[in-house]
């Protein structure tokens, strides 16, 4: 059943290198002659052009490419000398320690908030959470993490300097699975916890102020439509109580679209997560993205997003076999 | 979905009957209904006067610079306060509200096109042409969308055409489900078969019987896409991407202004950002406000 669910992520996945390689070959002027560098003459050009393949037609290049990506070599990052794969695999960690903290955040927040609204639907509640949450979706990432380094970095003093996951104060926990809350609880270091937390909750919260929308809209809509259901009805003549049938019926059964809708929220995440982390010089992922971008390292740009995408096809997969789990009434097939 | 297919050509044609009143009565029904969508559109003219006649109206050139007077906070002379050169913030603000609008109208106009007609023609003829739409599509959201459009524009090159064409490229998928959604339904539709004995030809009728039926949805996503539009083409500015250093443009000037925040001279982020973040909150609320008049029941 699950294999069924994977094989239909196939065709995506071919499609994403498909469009993976044509950026990579439309890459500005030459290939060659930019992975030669400026000193190189015609010689070393042609050169190159022959050991990257380049020479040859384009349906063979794209075979060579697969195999290339087959073997996990996205290429090599011009800026920092080493392969895109290594450079992405050190740096995907804090990205993902970013991330999920962020959509945790959110979703403390979304979901209460959501059904909040659900149960007053067309007083002020709602509609003051319908306008917080459109004025959140409406920030900019970069522009809400500026705002909240000079609110609480500069005039209060109560945030660290926005500069990277860990203060210089701090060792680096010894690395285990490269999350440094989670190193660094490991190690039974708390100082260094405390100040990873710290340097932590401004990005995070920056990221999940973006993502309440869609998520507190969501909880609201399916939280609406499950207390018109029949059972909630029958719940309540049942006599149940009103906490047993707002938690115990109406939301368990209103979280399942919400779990839906988790996936396109993660694509915004990963994709404002390339702003944050600039902002914040966060040494993840994103930020590496952008530092090759400056320098027009294109196969690190272009490693990223292939590397982008195969994480987000793979954990839309991951929660469309989780729904199924959860919901025994959604088949895989 | 199928009780939401058989309200919708109502909706359509109900202001279509009394064309002399709709306008006033739909302004009226807005009012009564969500006064914020009021405000918005509100917002919407301001927005759309100092794309117009902003550089006009401006007090300095958004380009000169005046190194005596640079880094200074908001005053009387200048309302935004100066930059690191002496600039105006407040022209410069201004002034980049055109080239903001230009690019994300430029981008939303051409996925509505490129959209409209791929989902028609899936949406009418379906079979292979409809599997084929839907795979291509599926494989752009696969994406995260700022990632691939920070992709295609690192691969086409750093202009401010290739960031409309990447804002554009990675918005069809919305336009191109929509309209193949709104046509499928309505394909074999009783008017549509009428006009076809009537001795309509098939992009006849696709185009002017059936078509016209996918607007107001359309109308929704644009304004809402609008706001996602500006943005993502802010984004795709503040890391380096498009739009060059002198020019006014929100995004950029934000990334400069990050610059100073350290240091304490927040005017230089906080006004672009802010006037940023109305914009794309207007075209929002205005996304809202619209819906609630074609669809009420999708509110969410």
């Amino acid at each position: 059943m699950i294999l069924g669910r994977v094989a239909q992520a196939l065709p995506v996945v071919a499609g994403v290198v498909v469009i993976s390689f044509l950026l990579t070959r439309a890459l500005p002027g030459d290939p060659a002659a930019y992975f030669a560098g400026p000193a190189a003459d015609a010689a070393s050009i042609a050169e190159i052009r022959e050991a990257l393949g380049l020479d040859k037609p384009l349906i063979q290049q794209f075979f060579l490419y697969v195999g290339d990506l087959a073997r996990g070599d996205f290429g090599t990052a011009i800026s920092t000398g080493q392969p895109v794969a290594a450079d992405l695999a050190a740096r995907l960690p804090a990205s993902l320690e970013l991330t999920l903290c962020a959509l945790l955040l959110s979703c403390a927040v979304a979901v209460p908030l959501g059904v909040l609204a659900a149960t007053r639907p067309g007083t002020w509640v709602d509609h003051l959470c319908r306008v917080l949450v459109t004025a959140g979706v409406s920030m900019p990432t970069f522009f809400t993490g500026i705002v909240l380094i000079y609110v609480f970095y500069y005039l209060a003093g109560i945030a660290p300097s926005p500069l990277g996951r860990l203060d210089f104060i701090y060792i680096e926990p010894p690395h285990v699975t490269g999350f440094y809350l989670i190193d660094a609880a490991i190690a039974g270091d708390f100082a260094t916890w405390l100040g990873a937390l710290k340097q932590l909750v401004l990005p995070a919260t920056t990221l999940a102020l973006f993502t309440l929308a869609p998520i507190a809209r969501m909880t609201r809509a399916a939280m609406l439509s499950a207390l018109s259901a029949d059972f909630v009805r029958t719940a309540r003549a049942a006599g149940l109580g009103r906490r047993k049938v707002l938690y115990g019926y109406a939301l368990r059964n209103a979280l399942l679209p919400v779990v839906t809708t988790l996936g396109m929220v993660f694509s915004f995440t990963l994709g404002a997560n390339v702003l944050v982390e600039k902002v914040f010089a966060w040494p993840g992922i994103g930020s590496y993205a952008v530092e090759a971008l400056v320098v027009s390292d294109y196969a690190a740009v272009q490693g990223f997003v292939l590397a982008m995408a195969l994480l987000f096809v793979l954990l839309n997969l991951l929660i469309d076999i989780a729904y199924a789990l959860i919901d025994p009434r959604i088949g895989l097939s | 979905m199928a009780d939401g297919t058989a309200t919708a050509p109502a909706a359509t044609a109900a202001p279509a009957k009394r064309r002399g009143d709709t306008a006033l009565g739909h302004i009226a029904y807005v009012l009564r209904d969500n006064p914020v969508t009021l405000i918005a559109f509100a917002m919407l003219a301001f927005f759309l006067g100092c794309a117009i006649f902003g550089p006009l109206l401006v007090p300095f050139d958004p380009l000169a610079s005046n190194a005596a007077r640079a880094l200074e906070p908001p005053s009387w002379d200048h309302w935004f306060g100066t930059d690191s050169v002496g600039r105006d913030v407040f022209s410069r603000v201004i002034v980049a509200t055109r080239l903001d609008l230009t690019i994300s109208v430029a981008a939303v106009a051409l996925s509505f096109a490129i959209g409209s007609v791929l989902g028609s023609i899936a949406g009418y003829w379906g079979g292979w042409i409809d599997a084929v739409l839907n795979r291509c599509l599926d494989t752009i959201m696969a994406f995260p969308l700022f990632v691939l459009a920070m992709g295609v524009v690192a691969a086409l090159g750093n202009t401010i055409e290739n960031i409309i064409y990447a804002t554009a490229i990675i918005n069809i998928p919305f336009y191109a489900r929509l309209v193949r959604a709104e046509v499928n339904i309505r394909r074999h539709a009783g008017f549509a078969q009428a006009a076809r004995i009537a001795g309509n030809g098939d992009l006849r009728v696709l185009a002017v019987h059936i078509f016209p039926n996918a607007l107001p949805p359309m109308m929704v996503q644009v304004s809402l896409n609008l706001g996602w539009a500006i943005l993502n083409a802010a984004g795709l500015s503040f890391i380096g991407l498009g739009v060059r250093p002198p020019t006014p443009e929100w995004g950029i000037m934000v990334a400069e202004g990050a610059n100073f925040i350290v240091s304490g001279e927040w005017w230089l982020a906080l006004f672009p950002g802010l006037w940023l973040m109305l914009a794309v909150f207007t075209f929002n609320l205005l996304g809202d406000g619209l819906r609630d008049i074609v669809d009420p029941r999708k509110r969410t």
